[in-house]
């Protein structure tokens, strides 16, 4: 089943294409890794299939009764976040307010969500806890929680484990990868780690001076990849 | 002190006296509750800039020579706000050079419409009094009370109804935004409410203390809170309390309104960043 599909897209700012040309489809179940140098645009790609920017060229079209608006979206922590006094309740539950359209309270069942959620993350000890202050590793998972509670298909992550210690950054691996095998959740991951895009993903979108979409196994005999990971390899 | 408490009483026989505190506890308690979300969204100027745009209408309205200009300020506040928000994000004028402009501009052209227009003898006397605050909180008349109290009950129940939302938009915006949650929308109606508080507290307080009373409770609150719910509830008690308090003494000592509440609501900030200092300590 296609969830997503992206159509001739052109991305950029004002007018001047950064990347052209870019087709390719999400089915139910996929974990797709957006790898690619900065700058290339993978932030912007993101943006459009949230619906935060319209792309210069080209749709985002979603299928199978799945809105682009249940995507559920776990974006980089800004600095707004770092001082903000909220609980760890308020946060996850803010996730439901896509459901509630004009009504001005939350009801039982996404409170119950919430909740279910929470303890999904393992966050359930910390539920009135202070956001501001728990640890990176924890912050992530109180979004993910948040995440979880507007989508039941899809997730879009946007550099997850980035400034975390290796441990933490394994146990979201972990999280997210039980999320798309348990729960059969698409994931959608912007990614600098090429390691673990190798290790988890099934579906690799490469963008850079050339596009590449395609599985895991193509990639790898892929000319981008070859470049990519080469250079990967001087740069590590 | 016997004595203080008989003049208190005395003076609580007058009905302008009690106008003037159902008015500054209302100002207090909506100008508070936005606070919070102002101070987060690293709004807190467009309070300031607000304010001065207010003033600017105000001279406006007093060259026409306009008897109730309370229609006017407010409208053009709310456009302002709207501009302000809108323009402000995405234009070539970054936010805050823009809210400086037009802050400073309105100021300055406010100061000149009413030198080279103005009919009153005492321009210096009026000019000082819309920016710090006046007596004029002393001389409301039933239907300004009225007016105000309208007003309020509006904001404060936009507000509640609005909670939820008001959270999601101030926590994370694009997140609110990618699932759906019209942030565009909200965000101008936090403007709109904005520009709506700030004309009823010039009464109160003059426009160049009004931010005083938007951003002080809701930081002090920030300092002892941890949840965006407890913090937006003491931000409004403590508000309305230094509003309180402050008019009293303004009225047994003599001291000018505005200036007397800000001065409480330091003391309170002053008093929370220590406590919340003492419980950082202790917990470390």
């Amino acid at each position: 089943m296609v969830l997503l599909t992206c159509k001739d897209l052109s991305l950029g700012y004002e007018g001047h294409a950064i990347v052209k040309n870019l087709n390719f489809e999400i089915n139910q179940g996929d974990y797709v890794c957006i790898v690619g140098e900065n700058g290339s645009g993978k932030s912007t790609l993101m943006k459009t299939i949230l619906g935060l920017q319209p792309p210069l060229e080209g749709k985002v079209i979603t299928g199978d009764g799945f809105r682009q608006t249940e995507i559920g979206y776990l974006p980089q922590q800004s600095i707004v976040q770092k001082d903000f006094p909220a609980s760890v309740w308020e946060i996850v539950l803010s996730g439901c307010s896509n459901r509630m359209g004009l009504r001005p309270f939350y009801n039982s069942q996404e409170k119950r969500d919430a909740k279910e959620n929470i303890e999904k993350m393992g966050m359930s000890d910390h539920i009135r806890s202070c956001y501001r202050e728990l640890s990176g590793g924890q912050q992530q998972r109180v979004l993910l929680a948040r995440a979880l509670c507007a989508t039941r298909k899809m997730i879009l992550l946007d550099e997850p484990v980035t400034g975390l210690d290796p441990i933490v950054t394994g146990e979201i691996y972990d999280i997210v990868y039980n999320l798309n095998r348990k729960d059969g959740i698409t994931v959608v991951m912007i990614s600098h780690d090429i390691e673990a895009a190798m290790k988890y993903a099934t579906k690799i979108i490469h963008i850079g001076k050339t596009v590449f979409c395609g599985t895991k196994d193509e990639y790898l005999s892929s000319m981008e990849a070859k470049l990519f990971l080469k250079d990967g390899e001087h740069n590590g | 002190m016997a004595d203080l408490f008989e003049k208190l009483v005395l003076y609580f026989r007058y009905p302008f006296v009690i106008y003037a505190l159902i008015v500054g506890v209302l100002i207090a308690l909506c100008s508070s509750l936005l606070g919070v979300t102002l101070v987060l969204k690293r709004f807190s100027f467009i309070g300031d800039g607000l304010s001065h745009v207010a003033f600017g209408a105000m001279a406006l309205a007093a060259v026409f020579d306009m008897t109730n200009n309370m229609p006017l300020v407010l409208a053009i506040t709310v456009i302002c706000a709207v501009l302000l928000l809108h323009v402000g994000q995405n234009a070539k004028i970054k936010g805050d050079a823009a809210i400086a402009m037009i802050s400073v501009g309105a100021l300055a052209i406010g100061y000149l419409l009413l030198n080279v227009f103005s009919k009153s003898s005492n321009i210096s006397g009026d000019v000082c009094s819309t920016l710090f605050g006046s007596t004029s909180i002393l001389t409301l008349s039933k239907t300004e009370v009225w007016i105000c109290g309208i007003l309020s009950v509006i904001t404060v129940a936009v507000f509640i109804l609005f909670y939820n939302k008001i959270f999601s938009v101030t926590f994370d915006e694009n997140f609110a935004r990618a699932t759906g949650t019209k942030a565009g929308l909200y965000n101008l109606l936090i403007a709109v409410i904005i520009a709506v508080i700030i004309v009823l507290a010039m009464n109160l307080v003059g426009s160049l203390l009004i931010s005083a009373l938007v951003i002080f409770p809701a930081l002090s609150s920030m300092r002892l809170f941890k949840t965006f719910r407890s913090v937006t509830i003491c931000s409004a008690i403590l508000s309305v309390i230094c509003a309180f308090s402050g008019i009293i003494v303004s009225i047994l000592a003599g001291t000018p309104v505005g200036s007397t509440i800000v001065a409480v609501d330091i003391i309170a900030f002053a008093l929370f960043s220590a406590i919340g200092a003492l419980k950082g300590g202790i917990k470390r």
